[in-house]
């Protein structure tokens, strides 16, 4: 079971500032979710966790500072599934979960016997056997939401990073892939950090929410405390009835403005 | 693989020998695979080769084949590795610059003429191609450098556009002033391997030995590179490590073989395509077997070179080219109608 530390973060873009002095402690086990309009820096904090920009501040693992320079280093800890992953249409389902093997096999070497039998116990896992030696280009999006997920677990990093994990699947297999990842979170004590859009699948499936807009966090704490109208009105510029059902499930629904403008 | 290792090897020594049989001014097409098996050891055959036409096969025709299977090898090669790093099936080894700076290099051997060096040490115009080559590269290298960002390829290719127009403006305009040597450098453009020796076999050996071992390493890692440069580096590869050292290898051993062989077109990008078509895209198998199957093909295509204008050369990289043009639209299309 792994911690995940934020202190003072900030991501730069040239002259623009992404993210500005984000601070978090994810406990191990923890399920905590980006939430915030589009450009809020959700991204840019997952892609700094993921050692794809350069940032100022500090991302710990277990409360140690992960080296800027050893990508080797924060692969095995931290694994990260981007918002559009690139598929090479031709490679095979079987060898690109292999990839995620790539922090554990030396660099001119080849994969091990157990870097093998690891990939196919998170295959058999994902149900993705009988799609092993397909071709990536062949697969339905839900396979591919799968076959992405599975590459990341293949990593066998306590962290996982998860950059609009459903945004481009149906109500279906959001909810399957959502699943999965609490199921996998529960069974491996996986850390995750997910950035969603979906406010009512991020208060169903998060322990935490953390709202951001632009580049600051701004609100923080269940779906219940983050979830509510005014808020949601400053900070997306949306008009939006939020109900609580009797299980506590908080559920986000968009409204008509009433006098025809979007109020924020 | 190991099965696609050996046949590759047996090709690559059957076209030597095909390459070796075939040529003017020699045995019997039939006696020449008698008189090679004559010099391996423990074996002894009657071949019925003068001494002359001995000197014919293994002096003339040899250090040729031997070269031939260098170059296409090497070429082949860094084709395969700068598609690999770029992720860009339609790259050649030429793309950074190689072919213009080994280009000018020559050009300007030949304006200041072939004579005034005849009396040198060392032959001034694999040295200036060589060196052509890897200035040109290293130039790309720089530019696209400081205006790209650190991590893109895209920069580097686009670097590497501008240094090959700057590059082929210079020899243009030392060609306008000195027109006189225009036969010369597009004779040595189209490439040659007519004046082979072993000395050049010699010469370009131990470029292509390191450079191509510091590939063959690289192959798990560029199919690490096949899911971009930002999950690579997700996934723990040092991106920008793994581009400076293949193409700084690829670079090597273009640079060295266009030295000796001048610019054979086409070998770089249609063998690697090929080879994908036959047995996958995985690098891992791309590498081994486009270094093979480059190797016969040139050994091969230098044949129809030496036979078709008998008793004239026709330069090996018109064959190439005549070869490759065709399957390069054959292969687009192909793509095409796939996606």
């Amino acid at each position: 079971m792994t911690t995940l530390g934020f202190c003072d973060l900030g991501v730069r873009y040239g002259g623009t500032e992404a993210v500005r002095g984000f601070n978090d402690l994810l406990h191990a086990g923890e399920w905590l979710c980006l939430i915030g309009p589009n450009g809020a820096g959700k991204s840019s904090v997952l892609r700094a966790a993921a050692g794809l920009v350069r940032y100022s501040g500090s991302v710990a693992v277990d409360q140690v500072e992960i080296p800027a320079a050893s990508p080797r280093w924060r692969s095995r800890r931290i694994a990260y599934v981007p918002q559009s992953p690139v598929m090479p249409a031709d490679m095979r389902v079987g060898e690109y979960v292999l990839l995620g093997r790539n922090p554990w096999v030396g660099h001119f070497s080849r994969e091990s016997a157990a870097d093998r039998a690891a990939v196919r116990g998170v295959i058999e896992a994902l149900e993705l056997g009988a799609l092993a030696g397909r071709r990536v280009g062949d697969l339905s999006g839900g396979e591919r939401q799968r076959m992405v997920v599975a590459r990341a677990l293949a990593q066998e990093a306590p962290v996982l990073l998860l950059d609009e994990p459903t945004s481009a699947l149906d109500v279906g297999h959001q909810q399957h892939a959502l699943e999965l990842v609490d199921r996998l979170r529960r069974e491996r004590g996986l850390t995750v950090v997910s950035a969603m859009h979906d406010l009512t699948l991020a208060g169903l499936y998060a322990d935490r929410l953390v709202l951001m807009h632009q580049g600051v966090r701004v609100a923080a704490g269940t779906a219940s405390e983050v979830l509510v109208p005014e808020v949601l009105a400053e900070f997306y510029g949306a008009s939006v009835r939020v109900h609580t059902d009797p299980d506590g499930t908080v559920v986000v629904v968009p409204v008509r403005p009433r006098s025809g403008t979007v109020p924020g | 693989m190991a099965v696609l290792v050996a046949v590759g090897a047996v090709a690559v020594a059957v076209a030597m020998v095909v390459g070796a049989m075939v040529g003017p001014a020699g045995p019997a097409w039939w006696r020449v695979p008698l008189a090679l098996l004559d010099r391996l050891p423990w074996v002894s055959v009657d071949s019925g080769l003068t001494a002359r036409q001995w000197d014919v096969v293994w002096m003339i025709r040899a250090p040729r084949v031997v070269l031939a299977a260098l170059v296409g090898a090497t070429l082949s090669l860094a084709g395969a590795s700068y598609q690999g790093v770029f992720r860009n099936p339609l790259v050649d080894p030429y793309l950074l610059g190689a072919a213009a700076g080994a280009g000018l290099g020559a050009t300007v051997v030949f304006a200041v003429g072939r004579s005034s060096t005849s009396a040198w040490p060392v032959d001034p115009l694999p040295l200036a191609a060589f060196v052509g080559a890897l200035v040109a590269v290293a130039a790309t290298y720089v530019v696209g450098a400081a205006f790209g960002g650190a991590r893109s390829g895209a920069s580097l290719v686009l670097a590497g556009v501008a240094v090959t127009s700057f590059a082929t403006a210079i020899q243009a305009f030392i060609l306008q002033r000195n027109s006189d040597v225009v036969r010369q450098v597009y004779s040595w453009i189209l490439g040659r391997l007519s004046t082979a020796t072993w000395g050049d076999v010699r010469l370009v050996l131990p470029y292509v030995v390191a450079s191509t071992l510091a590939m063959l390493l690289h192959r798990r890692l560029l199919d690490v590179l096949r899911v971009g440069e930002d999950e690579a580096a997700a996934l723990g590869a040092d991106v920008r490590r793994i581009r400076l050292v293949v193409v700084l290898a690829a670079t090597l051993g273009t640079a060295a073989v266009v030295a000796v062989s001048g610019l054979i077109a086409f070998v770089g990008i249609i063998v690697p395509h090929a080879v994908r078509l036959a047995v996958g895209p995985s690098y891992r198998r791309v590498l081994p077997v486009s270094l093979l199957a480059g190797a016969a093909f040139l050994v091969l295509a230098d044949v129809p070179s030496r036979v078709l204008a008998d008793p004239a050369e026709t330069p090996i990289g018109v064959v190439t080219a005549f070869l490759g043009a065709p399957f390069f639209l054959a292969l687009l299309r192909a793509r095409e109608v796939r996606q």
